[in-house]
């Protein structure tokens, strides 16, 4: 089995690994690298846990190939927090109870910072869009829209969108 | 399960491959290959990758365009010369899946997968293969009822005529989990326009079959017609002529055919 | 979030510190930094990964089983069968004080449901476990098998598991769990309409975002840890040392991060065989579901079938119900058992009828095993009964809210599994819900209140009939045609009142005092 070397930077440190040609991007980063903020909830691509951020575009560690990463800029939840503090995403998660038992969080973060990089005022189908290939279980998807949408800056509740959640009823 | 990972600079090497060792396959975006792997169900030990432009280009010239086999579902999302494939392509999984899913591997894609393959074949596109040392052309169509075999090849792109008009190409896929999942069925149609009367008609599924198929009946029953309720109702009535769709966890292949209609009828109508 | 204080302000001490404020959670900034350790955070160094081989059939014979070829595979350091489990057959009831012993960990000479793990493979890669888990070889002589309930109950069905030597569940010598309150004969023969329909549920899976799985290791002075997700600790705890025959203070679990469970991880599946790995090998060893396996061997919720049986007058009152259950348990009680008597009890629903006969069984089928989930035996019984309410009231021309606030118990009332109704708020909960959803109610019903005219004749336990047949036994099941159902709106009186304004001292609970297993699953007298 041929091994090869991989040059990438992992949340702004470069790094030289040999890696294996089948090797995964979800088993070099969390199970040889301890990047343990990336979940493996399904290996099949379809729960959003293992999502990362790879050259700005989100991805799936768990159904990408390391080697094919060879230059690439990787970001997981590790680098989210700045000098300041947590990452206006991570606060917002807080505040608006968008993490129950947190498995899918990570991921949901990372979707979610994607969307913000590339469109910084998302509408609410935005944000749905982007975390359309995350599944949560228990938070339900409203707490994570909302979330999301605040540290957009658009303000909670989606006021004044189409399709914005009516406050006040629970 | 080990597998290799072999690199090639041009086509030509990396098809001469793929056509002798059957344990090796070419490498699209791996979203259905890796997955394979992690389930232990891979039949394959060596990948093969190509660093060939060709695969990765979006080239127009006037009313057709060449995108590159891969060319992945965001890019497609990207380009505004493809804005016709853009509800195709973002019927594709959610954005990490696009960022990597590429066009040669939605041509392989089996149920319940194929969703752009659909839209392209309703496009009537046109699929450049590399077996061997020879490239050649072939119909979208005659490619996916021989696509068992084509595995042994690989694609370099594929072509397709930009339709005329902002309403008459259309797409819907049909899905019980919303905004989405996975398909139950998708539904494709060319529906251009001359002279009041619908010509060059194309009806394609993804779903309904063990490939994406055209829907012959359909188009014949469409063909030099106008867009009125009772054409939409023989359409309709020939929707599952000739389908054989799977029965899997989404659906049954009797939920399947009984549905068809209705969605192929919302679709013609412009209600879908 | 809107709060009513102005309901049941006598009920309570209005001085809560923390309902209705926003709270941080805890772990909150855990999750959002990705530092909350869940079982598979835990990697350990020369950590060994456990995969099964399961059974392809349904329900057969293990005529033998050969490990050798397997052992022979890149990777494996030991295969693990039941030769090697201390407590051979067992059954997570028995936390509950129940028995039989019904469940190998790991099957010996026979597989009841598909995917029935035979052998633990414990191999250095989780690929390399996988792969010679696929080359244990298990001669299977095929049986015939069942799947439905009815039919599992059916005289000549295939046994599905001898520990309980016929397909259903023993409840200390009855074969069903019962309620018995009231006549229900009378009540139908008295009933203005009599109407029974069928109910199926299905299996469901929890689908946690994180499989189920642990981390077991060697510690110290003998002692072993455990990193699970299992959703009751302790409860793993106990059922790990039984297997394993060992003092429960030879193990030690870490755990409390659950990556969803929804009742899905309390079977307690992977960390007796972890264990047992972790001291066979004496080295780290995990076990997780796959994907795939979380969807087709872990526990779902068992389904259900509910035939249910009302009778009802033209005013509106429910005066009988007869309903019949069967428990899917699958091919192993789990903590079926449990759910069915739960399902039983809920019957009459939140709601006050005079007359009600249950029969509850808990079935042995050769599907997977069913468990715990949310709600556990009593969703698919409300699901049963609410789909049955809308029903009755469309049957006698009632608005369906206003039909379920005149059914509601009231403070006073005896509910049929005789327990005296305390501190109901149902009418009060359909007044809110239907304001919110600008329902119209009319002025009675929403003058209506839990605190006002329940108990009194409606909270004496009924007398019972003479021994008889029961309802099953002739009363014919057959729909009567709504007559009149236009008409009994307008005539509709008011559930009989209480004469007495306030039941001061209910009668005694005939389970007041019983010891703690006796309230959890209900008496065990008739
Ligand atoms: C979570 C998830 C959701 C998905 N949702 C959808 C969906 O909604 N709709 C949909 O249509 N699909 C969906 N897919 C399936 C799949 O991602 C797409 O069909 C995708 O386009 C496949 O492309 P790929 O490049 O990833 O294929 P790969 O995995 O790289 O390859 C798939 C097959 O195609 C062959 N192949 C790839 N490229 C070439 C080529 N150029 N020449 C010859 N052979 C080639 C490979 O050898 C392999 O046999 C989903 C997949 C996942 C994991
Ligand atoms: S683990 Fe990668 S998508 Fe689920
Ligand atoms: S918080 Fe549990 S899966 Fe999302």
């Amino acid at each position: 089995m041929s091994h090869v070397t991989l040059d990438f930077r992992l949340n702004g440190t470069g790094r030289t690994e040999l890696i294996a040609g089948g090797e995964t991007l979800l088993s070099l980063l969390r199970h040889r690298l301890d990047t343990t903020s990336i979940k493996q909830g399904c290996r099949q691509g379809t729960c959003g846990s293992c999502t990362v951020i790879v050259d700005g575009e989100p991805r799936l560690a768990c159904i990408t190939l390391a080697a094919t990463c060879d230059g690439c800029t990787i970001e997981t939840a590790e680098s989210l927090p700045g000098p300041g503090g947590l990452h206006p995403l991570q606060q917002a998660f807080m505040d608006h109870f968008a993490a129950q038992c947190g498995f899918c969080t990570t991921g949901m973060l990372m979707a979610a910072k994607a969307l913000l990089a590339a469109n910084p005022s998302p509408t609410r189908e935005d944000v749905v869009d982007a975390i359309s290939g995350n599944i949560c279980r228990c938070t339900g998807y409203q707490p994570i829209i909302e979330a999301v949408l605040a540290a957009a800056g658009a303000g909670p509740s989606g006021a004044g969108q189409p399709g914005g959640s009516r406050p006040g009823v629970v | 399960m080990t597998v290799g990972l072999q690199t090639f600079e041009t086509l030509r090497d990396a098809s001469a491959v793929v056509g002798r060792d059957p344990s090796a396959r070419f490498l699209g975006g791996g979203t259905l290959l890796v997955r394979a792997l992690n389930e232990e169900a891979a039949d394959f030990s060596t990948l093969l990758r190509c660093t060939d432009r060709v695969l990765v280009e979006i080239r127009a010239s006037g009313s057709r365009v060449r995108i590159g086999a891969g060319v992945t579902m965001a890019r497609i999302l990207a380009s505004r010369e493809l804005a016709f494939l853009h509800p195709a392509a973002r019927a594709v999984g959610g954005p990490a899946v696009r960022a990597q899913a590429t066009v040669g591997g939605n041509l392989f894609a089996p149920p319940p997968y194929g969703d752009l393959a659909a839209a392209l074949l309703a496009l009537d596109a046109r699929v450049s293969v590399q077996s061997g040392y020879s490239p050649r052309d072939m119909p979208l169509d005659e490619f996916l009822r021989t696509r068992d075999t084509m595995v042994r090849s690989i694609v370099s792109g594929v072509e397709v005529a930009r339709p005329r008009g902002e309403r008459s190409f259309r797409f819907l896929k049909v899905s019980k989990v919303r905004p989405k999942g996975v398909s139950l069925l998708t539904i494709a149609a060319r529906l251009e326009d001359s002279a009041g009367r619908l010509s060059g008609v194309r009806v394609a599924y993804a779903n309904m079959g063990p490939a994406p198929v055209r829907a012959a009946a359909v188009e014949r029953a469409l063909e030099g017609r106008r867009l009125e309720p009772l054409v939409v109702e023989a359409a309709a009535a020939a929707a599952a002529n000739g389908c054989s769709p799977p029965t899997d966890a989404i659906a049954s292949a009797w939920y399947r055919r009984e549905v068809l209609p209705v969605h192929l009828s919302r679709l013609l109508l412009g209600v879908a | 979030m809107e709060f009513r204080k102005d309901l049941f302000a006598n009920e309570r001490d209005d001085d809560l510190n923390e309902v209705g404020r926003p709270t941080q959670r805890q772990d909150a900034q855990g999750h959002v930094t990705g530092r909350s350790r869940f079982f598979d955070d835990y990697a350990l160094p020369g950590m060994l990964h456990m995969k099964f081989a399961r059974s392809p059939h349904h329900h057969a014979r293990v005529r033998s089983l050969d490990t050798r070829e397997a052992a022979q595979m890149p990777g494996v350091v030991r295969i693990l069968t039941s030769e090697d489990v201390p407590k051979k057959v067992h059954t997570l009831l028995i936390l509950l004080d129940l028995g039989p012993d019904d469940e190998p960990p790991l099957a010996f000479d026979k597989v009841r449901y598909r995917g029935e793990p035979v052998a633990a493979v414990i191999a250095e890669s989780e690929s390399a476990a996988a792969a010679a888990a696929a080359k244990v070889r298990v001669d299977y002589e095929p049986l015939p098998a069942v799947f439905d309930v009815e039919e599992a109950l059916a005289p000549g069905a295939p046994l599905v598991n001898e520990y309980h030597g016929r397909n259903w569940y023993d409840y200390n010598g009855y074969d069903f769990r019962k309620i018995r309150f009231g006549d229900v004969e009378r009540g139908f023969r008295e009933a203005d309409h009599v109407v029974e329909e069928r109910y199926q549920m299905s299996p469901i899976e929890h689908a946690p975002t994180e499989t189920g799985g642990c981390i077991a290791a060697p510690d110290t002075a003998g002692r072993y840890v455990c990193y699970t997700n299992t959703q009751a600790l302790f409860f793993s705890l106990e059922t790990a040392a039984r297997i394993l025959d060992l003092p429960s203070n030879r193990l030690h679990f870490v755990g409390g991060t659950v990556g969803g469970g929804f009742g899905g991880k309390v079977d307690s599946v992977h960390e007796p065989l972890a264990l047992l790995g972790a001291m066979l090998t004496q080295r780290p060893v995990r076990s997780a579901y796959s994907r795939a396996e979380e969807m087709q061997v872990s526990s779902p919720r068992g389904a259900e079938r509910f035939y249910v049986k009302d009778g009802v007058m033209d005013d509106g009152r429910i005066v009988a119900r007869y309903a019949r259950i069967y428990f899917d348990a699958g091919a192993y009680s789990r903590l079926s058992p449990y759910g069915a008597v739960k399902a039983a009890a809920h019957m009459p629903g939140p709601y006050y009828i005079p007359n009600v006969w249950v029969d509850a069984r808990c079935v042995y089928t050769n599907r997977t095993p069913s468990s715990a989930m949310r709600g556990f035996g009593v969703t698919g019984a409300d699901f049963a009964l609410e789909v049955q309410m809308d029903k009755l009231a469309r049957l006698v021309g009632m608005d369906p809210m206003e039909f379920r606030i005149f059914n509601a118990y009231r403070d006073g009332d005896m509910k049929a599994h005789r327990r005296v109704t305390k501190n109901a708020a149902l009418i009060e909960c359909v007044q809110a819900a239907a304001r919110i959803a600008d329902w119209p109610l009319s002025e009675r019903f929403q003058a209506m209140s839990s605190t006002r005219d329940g108990g009194g004749e409606r909270g004496v336990i009924p007398p019972a009939p003479a021994p008889g047949p029961g309802p099953g036994k002739g009363a014919s099941g057959r729909r009567v045609p709504p007559a009149g159902a236009e008409a009994a709106a307008t005539t509709a009186r008011p559930p009989a009142p209480a004469d007495a304004p306030t039941v001061a001292s209910p009668a005694r609970s005939p389970l007041a005092g019983r010891g703690r297993m006796s309230s959890l699953l209900g008496t065990r007298r008739r």
